[in-house]
């Protein structure tokens, strides 16, 4: 297993917003994450990036416990970060967004499949018209594709992709899902929060869905297919 | 040129070297605010620590420019020790905390100074290169104020350069937006804070040496510039290097000649100024941020 989450208890002050939360993502794999609103699906995210303290539970990622790290130290580690509201720096060029990304602010050399600038705007084109423009003027849909550049600059083996459809008209919805399909089949894992179920469902192979703090179902695609009432208890409204 | 015209310029002259060291001070102390939301009280104590360092080195050695490279470095030591030890201790528990303990800092490093240098002004000459005036184009300048101008002109190219060319001021820009994605992009967050937090008092150490042969050294060197710094902050927009020149260049201005025009108004113009400015835009003048 590449990513492998035991346990996680995270409080938001005296609310237990993550109660014993456990996933698994492997090398290469789409796992999506899934729940109605405030169910804890971005709090898992963020309890595995560092930027929530679990206050007990795992995150072994390859092996190592990085439960507790500091953001920064988990990215080190490996792992990317696209996070809900994009989080695109406002007042920084298109440019100078995905520089951030990079680790100690170069590309590495002795890694032929290192992300490159070039290669986010190949993933990405509508970024390359705008590579000077700074970060407040993009739309949704090119904030979205600069997030996940953004990420990507740090040749994570593993994504966290917090709704990258949210928000989007429908068509560019099916361009930022082709998108994350082309970064899949470059060999990087995603681990996936998303409310598009249809979405969810084309891009990963396994799925979580979450009740209040918890996993409530766990399976394959074809799993959920076969189980409606699943479905209309804890995802459709 | 007639005698009044030679007061005005004077007195510009004698407004915008107080803007600018004002600006010295609101940029260290706009940088920490905007990158940490760390509202850092004792900004002023370390802008008046560094004239006592400045006061002691002229004492050991005489020299004044000695003075000015070694006290900002050693108030910079200062804040950094203050930072690492002190306030990235606290910063989980979040904002009350770290004001409280920067309120405290001021207090102690109002009261040290007081044990080792006494209450008293302690007279700092202007060094014997900056002393009297200059004549240009039949105007007489005086020296001092025109290098506390140069000087300041000269870091805000340094810092500009910095923030602008620089990745390392890519990443300041950046945090001062959103720390929390600069950290979950792999950046060592809490190591920039401690540098951004030494950087900011060694401008503050900056401005207490330029501005010592002017005032003299004293406790209450703190006071004066305080609530002037924190003024310009604000109505600068928290954050905003951009806003806090322009602010502290009013503000020197205002002060100046506000002692000319409208001398009975002249301790509160700031403050109509600062409320005008707030009614309008409540963020400041290049504020993005929510105080
Ligand atoms: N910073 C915070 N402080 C306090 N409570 C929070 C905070 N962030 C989230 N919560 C609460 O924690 C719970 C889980 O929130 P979380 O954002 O993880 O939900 P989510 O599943 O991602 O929801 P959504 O689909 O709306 O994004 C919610 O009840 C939310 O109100
Ligand atoms: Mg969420």
């Amino acid at each position: 297993m590449l990513l492998e989450v035991k346990d996680l208890n995270t409080y938001y002050g005296y609310s237990h917003v993550l109660q014993g939360m456990s996933l698994t993502v492997d090398h290469g794999e789409c796992v999506a994450l899934l729940g109605r609103n405030g169910m804890g699906k971005s709090t898992t995210l963020k309890s595995i990036m560092g930027l929530a303290k679990p206050r007990s539970g795992t995150v072994l990622y390859k092996g190592e416990d990085v439960a507790g790290y500091p953001p920064y130290k988990v990215v080190r580690a490996g792992i990317g970060y696209v996070p809900e509201e994009r989080r695109i720096f406002a007042t920084l060029s298109v440019l100078e967004n995905l520089a951030m990304g990079m680790k100690g602010g170069k590309i590495d050399k002795g890694n032929p499949d290192a992300w490159t600038v070039e290669r986010v705007f190949e993933h990405f084109p509508p970024l390359k018209e705008r590579q000077g423009s700074k970060g407040a003027l993009l739309s949704g849909g090119e904030q979205q594709m600069l997030a996940i550049g953004r990420s990507l600059m740090g040749n994570p083996e593993l994504l966290l992709v917090d709704e990258p459809t949210e928000g989007l008209a429908p068509l560019l919805v099916s361009e930022v899902r082709d998108m994350l399909e082309d970064i899949k089949k470059t060999g990087v894992a995603i681990l996936l929060v998303e409310h598009n179920l249809r979405v969810a469902m084309s891009l990963a192979q396994r799925l979580y869905i979450m009740k209040k703090a918890e996993v409530a179902f766990a399976g394959t695609v074809k799993e959920l297919d076969a189980r409606p009432d699943v479905r209309e208890k804890y995802l459709e409204v | 040129m007639d005698a009044t015209t030679a007061m005005y310029v004077a007195q510009g002259i004698h407004g915008l070297a107080y803007g600018m060291v004002l600006f010295l001070v609101a940029s260290g102390l706009t940088l920490i605010f905007g990158m940490m939301g760390i509202l850092n009280v004792a900004h002023t104590a370390f802008f008046m620590l560094s004239a006592y360092f400045c006061y002691q080195v002229v004492a050991w050695t005489g020299s004044f420019w000695l003075a000015l490279l070694l006290a900002p470095i050693a108030t910079a030591i200062v804040g950094i020790l203050v930072e690492r030890f002190l306030l990235r201790r606290i910063h989980a528990f979040g904002l009350l905390f770290e004001l409280t303990l920067t309120i405290g800092v001021m207090f102690v490093i109002m009261e040290a100074v007081k044990v080792f240098w006494g209450t008293e002004n302690l007279p700092l000459p202007v060094p014997s290169l900056l002393e009297g005036l200059v004549s240009i184009g039949g105007m007489d300048y005086p020296i001092y104020r025109l290098f506390i101008i140069g000087l300041s002109l000269v870091i805000l190219g340094f810092l500009a350069f910095i923030l602008y060319k620089t990745r390392m001021g890519m990443v300041v820009r950046a945090a001062v937006s959103d720390a929390d994605m600069v950290n979950a992009l792999g950046i060592n967050v809490p190591r920039l804070f401690m540098f951004v937090f030494g950087v900011g008092t060694w401008l503050a150490g900056l401005a207490g040496v330029a501005i010592a042969p002017i005032l003299t050294v004293f406790p209450g060197l703190a006071d004066q510039m305080g609530m002037d710094a924190f003024i310009v902050v604000i109505v600068g927009g928290f954050g905003s290097l951009g806003g806090a020149l322009m602010v502290a260049i009013i503000s020197g201005l205002l002060s100046s000649y506000g002692v000319q025009f409208v001398s009975q108004l002249a301790p509160v113009l700031m403050f109509i100024f600062m409320a005008v400015v707030l009614a309008i835009k409540p963020t400041g003048f290049f504020g993005e941020r929510e105080g």
